[in-house]
């Protein structure tokens, strides 16, 4: 086992956009899916990931697999089996000591390993703080192509992965394809893919694999864990209820009209990126394609003009309703329901009118 | 010490327009910026010149008028600024792009010094993937620390760092050998304005330009489109819902405009007036 990649491939012929995939990949096959643990908690991440890749591996006719790097113990076999309900064929398990808290020097190494090892054609990750440090160093030290925060990924006819991303900004969207190489690589943030259905009692093949790592030889080490503090934290991405305001809002004091219709619907507020970048609000309440994904049942859009990169980050939601001044604004063209008028104007009657409605009174009446 | 800073002029996304009929960005008088996440690394870059001694040398790779942006870091306060501009590095992918940068970083190390830190921006608000930086710290073999938070501590002469990596739900506390390659989080620091004799000195520095060959690149395959694996084969717009949106009067009054918004809103989603009594309930 090394790091090395295999001999690297002659150099493809872009232009023409054939697909003369070199002897030496045509081996690489089946899905496979990082599931990713921190501190025994399995991402949620990683069973949305593995719901894309049983769609591919199904396209393809070939296996899904997921793969989980851990010390050894409960944790990473109790993953593989929630990975075998969330349509898992099989399970690689890298086991070591080493592995137990991430890192990027020995994660990076074990996956390249395995890869070397047991060759995908498609390796999928979540776009989170660790998988887009691991991505992308695999991919790197693999030579291969990878395509960050997907929200599409299909397969081609040719059965190529035709991965689907926001670019320039988020104004566009484009498909990128890894034609000459393998595996092909992807990353998808939290909340973009749909959680599978888990069927309970599916079983799947477990492979263990040992990767060779020595811990004299990693120089990164966890002094500790300190967990946030901070519960005022936001739940953005798994709310029911989501409510946001954009630069229509006109002045930051005004964000304070979407707090407050928030706290009436018990709902999370959040903003379009042009307000964290003016400072209104903080990051972590930035929803859109480099902020939050949401997928909640409702979700009130208010003076937020709706850019590609704020619209594949909120289609998720069963219902979209936006509040913007411009009757042309690109939020119209995705939202279930629209009201042309200034949400300063709209945004204290609305929470009003949600408090009247949803008064203990009425709520007496629903649960009678 | 020499610290290296990596950075990346991009459009001002606040300023992108798309042409409705063509579906095509609108590149014309688009302004650009330096990426607002790279500030934070040659903020903190500069913090550790100022305490422990030393270099700051910024870089970057693009067409040559990105020789403005590293004016900027100048301003700021940075020592030495190398714009790395070659016709061949058209249509890099990061893979690609971390190997210019890279082969760069290593010749500034023949010629300056070798780096004892190295700091990327935590991603583009462009390109969005956040591979550049893993791929710069692959190639050079450094060790790796995305997400920092705050750099606690850093000791040149022991060659260590110890410093907090956002994680799920908290951060770690990472030691780590020099060198490294470090991005920081958004709002790690506040970015300095520069002073008046840094702005001075800035209009007049020579920017260090390399063209690939100049930069020591040899196998120009592994740039350019030809040294990225990945091919963008179709760029669009998405289209409208197929389903038009039902608009609702704004009404003579504000009241009325919020009665037949949530109106219209709890006929569509008949179950939704429930799932919200029971929301705001435990709220």
């Amino acid at each position: 086992m090394n790091d090395k990649p295999a001999a690297p491939a002659p150099a493809p012929s872009r232009a023409s956009m054939k697909k003369e995939l070199p002897e030496h990949f045509r081996g690489y096959k089946h899905v496979w899916v990082l599931v990713e643990i921190e501190r025994g908690v399995v991402h949620p991440v990683s069973y949305e990931l593995l719901g894309a890749g049983r769609k591919l591996a199904d396209s393809l006719g070939v296996e899904l697999a997921c793969v989980v790097l851990g010390a050894p113990g409960e944790a990473i076999n109790q993953a593989a089996r929630e990975a075998f309900a969330y349509g898992a064929d099989v399970a690689y398990l890298v086991e070591d000591e080493i592995l137990a808290d991430y890192r990027n020097e020995p994660f990076s190494k074990a996956m390249t390993q395995l890869v070397n090892a047991h060759k995908p054609e498609i390796l999928l990750m979540g776009a989170t703080t660790l998988g887009r440090d691991l991505a992308g160093s695999v991919a790197t030290t693999l030579l291969t192509g990878l395509t960050a925060d997907c929200t599409e990924l299909a397969v081609d006819a040719d059965g190529s992965l035709a991965a689907t991303r926001p670019t320039f900004g988020g104004s566009l969207l484009c498909t990128i394809y890894t034609l000459n190489y393998r595996p092909q690589m992807a990353t998808v943030r939290p909340r973009v893919m749909p959680m599978p259905e888990r069927v309970e009692g599916r079983e799947g093949r477990v492979i263990r694999f040992k990767p060779d790592l020595d811990e004299e030889s990693i120089l990164t080490k966890i002094l500790k864990f300190v967990p946030d503090r901070d519960t005022s934290k936001s739940n953005l991405a798994y709310a029911d209820v989501v409510v946001a305001g954009g630069l229509g809002l006109q002045s930051p004091e005004n964000f304070q009209l979407v707090r407050n219709l928030a706290s009436v619907l018990g709902a999370e507020f959040g903003g379009s990126r042009p307000l964290v970048q003016k400072g209104w609000i903080g990051s972590d309440r930035q929803i859109g394609q480099t902020g939050k994904t949401i997928r909640p049942k409702l979700y009130i859009a208010a003076g937020i003009s709706g850019a590609i990169q704020h619209r594949v980050g909120v289609e998720g939601a069963d219902c979209i309703v936006a509040i913007n001044t411009d009757k042309n604004a690109p939020i119209f063209g995705f939202a279930h329901i629209g009201i042309v008028t200034d949400a300063v104007r709209l945004l204290p009657a609305l929470t009003e009118a949600f408090r009247k409605r949803l008064s203990p009174h009425s709520r007496d009446r629903l649960a009678g | 010490m020499h610290i290296l800073v990596c950075i990346k002029q991009v459009p001002d996304s606040a300023q992108i327009r798309i042409n409705p009929v063509t579906q095509t960005i609108m590149r014309q008088g688009v302004p650009t910026i330096i990426n607002p996440y790279d500030l934070f690394s040659l903020e903190e870059a500069l913090r550790l010149r100022d305490t422990l001694g030393g270099e700051v040398t910024v870089l970057t790779m693009g067409p040559p008028m990105a020789a403005d942006s590293l004016r900027k870091t100048l301003a700021i306060g940075a020592d030495r600024a190398v714009l790395l501009t070659d016709r061949s590095f058209a249509g890099s992918d990061t893979l690609a792009t971390s190997y210019a940068l890279a082969q760069a970083i290593r010749k500034i190390g023949e010629l300056f010094g070798k780096p004892d830190l190295v700091f990327a921006g935590k991603q583009t608000i462009d390109g969005d993937t956040a591979q550049v930086g893993p791929g710069v710290a692959k190639r050079l073999d450094l060790l790796q620390l995305t997400y920092v938070s705050k750099i606690s501590e850093c000791d040149p002469e022991k060659g260590e760092i110890v410093v907090e990596r956002r994680s799920e739900g908290g951060v770690h506390v990472l030691k780590t050998k020099l060198p490294c390659l470090i991005t920081m989080m958004e709002g790690s620091n506040v970015v300095r304005r520069g002073a008046m004799k840094d702005a001075l000195r800035a209009a007049r520095a020579e920017i260090v330009t390399w063209s690939a060959k100049e930069a020591g690149i040899e196998d120009i395959t592994k740039c350019g489109l030809k040294g990225s694996p990945t091919v963008v084969k179709k760029v669009f717009a998405p289209p409208p819902r197929s389903e038009r949106a039902i608009l609702v009067e704004p009404g003579d009054t504000a009241s009325q405009a919020a009665e037949s918004l949530i109106d219209t809103l709890f006929k569509r989603q008949p179950t939704l007036e429930q799932d919200l009594a029971k929301t705001a309930a435990e709220y």
